[in-house]
């Protein structure tokens, strides 16, 4: 898909996310909103994928399942779901809980909430894959934050020494975390050669240049060892007053934050 | 009633966790989605032979615990039967979120097997000695929670388990414990097992307690008290009907674990009376203190744990029927 058509998915995207959270009235704001241009290039362009089976081709491993508003807004876009089952968000009863479900969504392959635990289920899932020569892809999704847990580096370990090239993992490096910046609360540099350092071969990109973006999961898809993209990505980007704000980790708008959000993303750039 | 011969003369002695050897080399060769998920510790969970016959169902995730639970989660989206091992104080120990999260909720065909569980494994001490586990694995949803009573039940206990679908915990043990069924014995998760009859009392033991349980019916059959045992190998889901009937006929329960008194067999045991048939209980078992190191008989004398233990605890349950 060229670039100006996933702008405007992109787009049509981070509207949904202001428009379920605000209706949820809770939720993961900064990160879904940040991590809309990659999740739009991943869904549309980039993983191999067919909505009647998400198990049958490339697999997708959410990790910081936090930030699922973003996924369950592409699915939409996809219309994989109906967009007014976005509405449900975090309701009783609702197949789209406030992290993602196994039990409740067939989509979500492994629930995810608690961080430090999707990640080391796709490095378990490469490995079934090679070991039964598929000739297929998993993609997971991680948050840097999220990267201050150990158990992390235990699977990251385990990744490198089964040469798990058919691994494409992903990090949203916003640098913000709930309580403040990840500078302040446990400093994560130097990033690139830590993953280097467990034997991945790791590509940093813009997480918000569609170009950049296609370019890296290209690039990660002909490794021989697992590969991890740092995409460099502004927490809440699109609605200029929330760029870079850690305060919007964990909070959804209000009507009058979402009616200023919806103008900001709708005004020509 | 399903007993070997001879158990009180001249037993053939074995570990439980030798079952759970023995039960990865039959899956080895009868079910090629069968894998086995190490953290460390291959020869001391038997998982060495299954690792040196089938490399490519083998993983080594070194001492990584979580990743261990992690990676036997996503084995299992790819199609795998994983049985994941190690030590029972860091299997469900060191990884209760994982399991929480990555296998009860999401409900995944992992079977996580521990060994070395209980005081019985000694001279190690207290950091190994686990005596929380039923509680914490008995507590999930989706989670059957099965404790062996000898090498032989406990290979019946891992097949059973990876033949049935979703998570499963087997505890197995270190210490070398008699050999108190037979291959013929009948097992079934989920279903009670009736080792003696009787009418004054109703005896519920898993686990190596079973020996002792049984030892105990013996020397209380001396004193003139007719005890029943029953041997509950399956803490979740609990044998409710078998444990209804036995102590309805009955009228007092003693239950014997080797485990804290907290959360376990006799607690189990305990929430269900209270609800169908409130009835006088003791439970026999660690009483909310950790062990230490010394040998299994003399760690099981000092914590409670002996068929001398049951019959104290017998005559003074019935005294309140």
């Amino acid at each position: 898909m060229d670039n100006t058509q996933l702008a405007v998915k992109a787009r049509e995207i981070r509207k949904s996310i202001i428009r379920m959270l605000t209706r949820a009235g809770s939720g993961h704001t900064g990160g879904s909103l940040g991590m809309a241009d990659v999740f739009t290039t991943l869904f549309f362009d980039t993983i191999n994928m067919d909505s009647g089976d998400v198990t049958a081709k490339d697999r997708f491993i959410f990790s910081n399942g936090h930030i699922c508003p973003v996924w369950y807004a592409t699915l939409a876009e996809k219309g994989w779901i109906k967009k007014e089952e976005l509405m449900t968000l975090r309701q009783l009863g609702s197949r789209l809980q406030g992290h993602p479900s196994r039990h409740d969504f067939p989509f979500a392959e492994i629930s995810a909430g608690s961080l430090g635990q999707g990640f080391l289920a796709a490095v378990g899932l490469a490995l079934a894959m090679k070991r039964d020569k598929s000739p297929y892809k998993v993609y997971a999704s991680l948050g840097d934050g999220e990267l201050d847990e150990g158990s992390i580096w235990e699977a990251a370990m385990a990744a490198g020494k089964y040469q798990l090239g058919n691994l494409i993992a992903f990090v949203d490096v916003n640098r913000q975390q709930q309580a403040g910046t990840t500078d302040q609360l446990m400093p994560l540099e130097p990033l690139a050669g830590k993953w280097a350092a467990f034997n991945w071969h790791v590509i940093e990109a813009d997480g918000h240049d569609f170009s950049d973006i296609k370019k890296a999961f290209r690039e990660a898809k002909q490794q021989k060892k697992p590969s991890v993209v740092l995409f460099k990505t502004h927490m809440g980007k699109g609605v200029p007053d929330w760029e870079d704000k850690y305060a919007w980790h964990g909070v959804s708008p209000t009507e009058q934050q979402a009616e200023y959000a919806l103008k900001a993303l709708e005004a020509p750039r | 009633m399903n007993l070997a011969d001879k158990i009180f003369e001249n037993p053939d002695r074995q570990a439980t966790r030798e079952g759970l050897g023995n039960a990865m080399l039959k899956l080895g060769q009868s079910n090629p989605k069968v894998w086995v998920v190490s953290a460390g510790l291959a020869d001391s969970t038997r998982a060495d032979k299954f690792a040196e016959k089938y490399p490519d169902r083998f993983v080594e995730v070194g001492i990584a615990e979580q990743n261990m639970i992690g990676m036997a989660a996503g084995a299992a989206l790819g199609g795998k039967i994983p049985i994941a091992t190690s030590f029972a104080v860091f299997l469900p120990g060191r990884c209760y979120d994982h399991i929480r999260q990555s296998i009860a909720y999401s409900n995944l065909n992992v079977k996580l097997v521990s060994t070395h569980a209980g005081i019985t494994v000694g001279a190690d001490g207290a950091t190994h000695q686990m005596l929380e586990d039923v509680s914490m694995m008995r507590v999930l949803p989706n989670m059957r929670v099965v404790v062996p009573c000898d090498a032989l039940e406990a290979e019946k206990a891992v097949l059973a388990a990876v033949e049935g679908q979703g998570p499963y915990y087997v505890r197995t043990g270190r210490e070398k414990v008699p050999v108190l069924t037979t291959a013929e014995s009948p097992f079934e998760i989920g279903k009670a097992e009736l080792f003696r009859e009787g009418k004054d009392v109703t005896i519920i033991a898993n686990g190596i307690m079973v020996f002792e349980a049984l030892k105990a019916a013996r020397e209380l059959e001396k004193q003139g008290i007719d005890a029943e045992v029953i041997n509950c190998h399956t803490v979740k889901p609990l044998d409710e009907k078998a444990i209804v009937a036995s102590v309805k006929k009955t009228g007092a329960v003693v239950t014997a674990e080797e485990h804290q008194k907290a959360g376990g067999l006799g607690a189990a045991v305990a929430e269900l009376l209270s609800e169908k048939l409130p009835t006088p209980q003791i439970r026999v078992g660690v009483d909310d203190t950790f062990g230490e190191s010394g040998p299994a008989p003399a760690l099981m004398e000092k914590y409670g744990l002996t068929s001398k233990e049951i019959v104290k605890s017998v005559r003074e349950v019935i005294k309140k029927k």
